[in-house]
């Protein structure tokens, strides 16, 4: 699996949301795509990752 | 030969000078600006040239104006920008700064949203005046507009932009700044104009503080997105948001719109 261009190999599949957990991002303050389609932040605990997904994470601070 | 002058089209001598022709369709000494460029050569013209020549101190009509704003930009950008629709989230910071700059450009429709009015705390950033303590954001900023550019046509939306309202208010957009201040709602408003639309999105993600302006940049993420800012400096206790920083960040995003208008990768 890739994450932001980084291979990141997974064993088993995982959902987004223990990706986002993992990698220490705040599911509230981000946006990700796997394999060029938006997942809706609802869906973090539902959609699956495997081993051949492409995710893209965008993380966003405050202020503006 | 045929020369286009102040917007529109003249016989001329072949092989015209810019200072002359200043002389004969205008005054000795004016404003003389060739394809973008103001000069006081005296350069021989060619008919694919666009002259502009501008008395100070003298308003012209208002069709004259029009082109003479439009003067100082790059050759055929203004016809490009003049039929391109942005919207603007947030009119804080970054979006009120954006707003300015979209309208000093000639962005043909803008599309303005925020729910707040002005108060004392934004005018150390924010594009707007003590005259307007008190007033809506959006009155205050089509107020603003309409003085600097009152060829462009801006709508606004005084309401909270939500997942439910976000598609429906900016559905003739082609690109929308996301110009937030909190992260949920940037975070918000780019999952669903991406999933629901398609629109592009240049968003702003760390302005904060004073730190170098070198750091802020623009970034392409997914197909989509386009990231201004420098990723990491949230605005919070002891780091507070500043006008050049701010204002870099949201020029980063008004350069990014006008590139992606223009048919280039910001």
């Amino acid at each position: 699996m890739k994450v932001n261009g980084t291979l990141h190999p997974l064993t088993e599949p995982i959902t987004v949301s223990a990706l986002l957990e993992q990698l220490g991002y705040n599911p509230q303050r981000v946006a990700v795509e796997v394999d060029g389609e938006i997942v809706r932040r609802a869906d973090f605990g539902t959609a699956s990752l495997c081993d051949s997904s492409t995710v893209e994470i965008v993380g966003f601070v405050g202020g503006g | 030969m045929k020369l286009t002058i102040n917007g529109t089209e003249r016989e001329v001598p072949d092989g015209l000078r810019l200072q002359d022709a200043a002389a004969q369709f205008c005054v000795p000494g004016c404003v003389t600006i060739l394809n973008g460029f103001q000069t006081n050569e005296n350069i021989v013209l060619c008919s694919s040239d666009s002259v502009t020549l501008i008395q100070k101190g003298v308003l012209p009509p208002a069709d004259v104006l029009e082109h003479m704003m439009a003067s100082r930009h790059s050759p055929k950008v203004h016809q490009a920008v003049k039929r391109a629709s942005v919207g603007i989230a947030g009119l804080g910071g970054l979006g009120s700064n954006i707003a300015v700059m979209l309208a000093r450009t000639g962005v043909g429709r803008l599309v303005l949203a925020d729910f707040d009015v002005v108060e004392p705390s934004n005018l150390n950033r924010q594009n707007y005046c003590i005259r307007h303590l008190g007033m809506a954001k959006t009155d205050a900023l089509a107020e603003q507009i309409r003085d600097i550019n009152p060829y462009i046509t801006v709508e606004t939306h005084c309401v909270r932009i939500t997942e439910n309202n976000a598609a429906e208010l900016f559905r003739d957009c082609e690109i929308v700044c996301e110009a937030f201040d909190n992260p949920d709602c940037k975070s918000m408003l780019v999952s669903t104009l991406l999933d629901e639309t398609d629109v592009r999105i240049v968003s702003g993600s760390g302005m904060a503080g004073y730190g170098s302006a070198n750091e802020i940049v623009t970034r392409r993420r997914f197909s989509r997105l386009y990231v201004c800012g420098d990723g990491v400096t949230a605005a919070q206790n002891g780091v507070g948001l500043m006008a050049p920083r701010a204002t870099l960040c949201a020029a980063h995003q008004a350069n990014a719109v006008l590139r992606l208008i223009l048919g280039e990768q910001p």
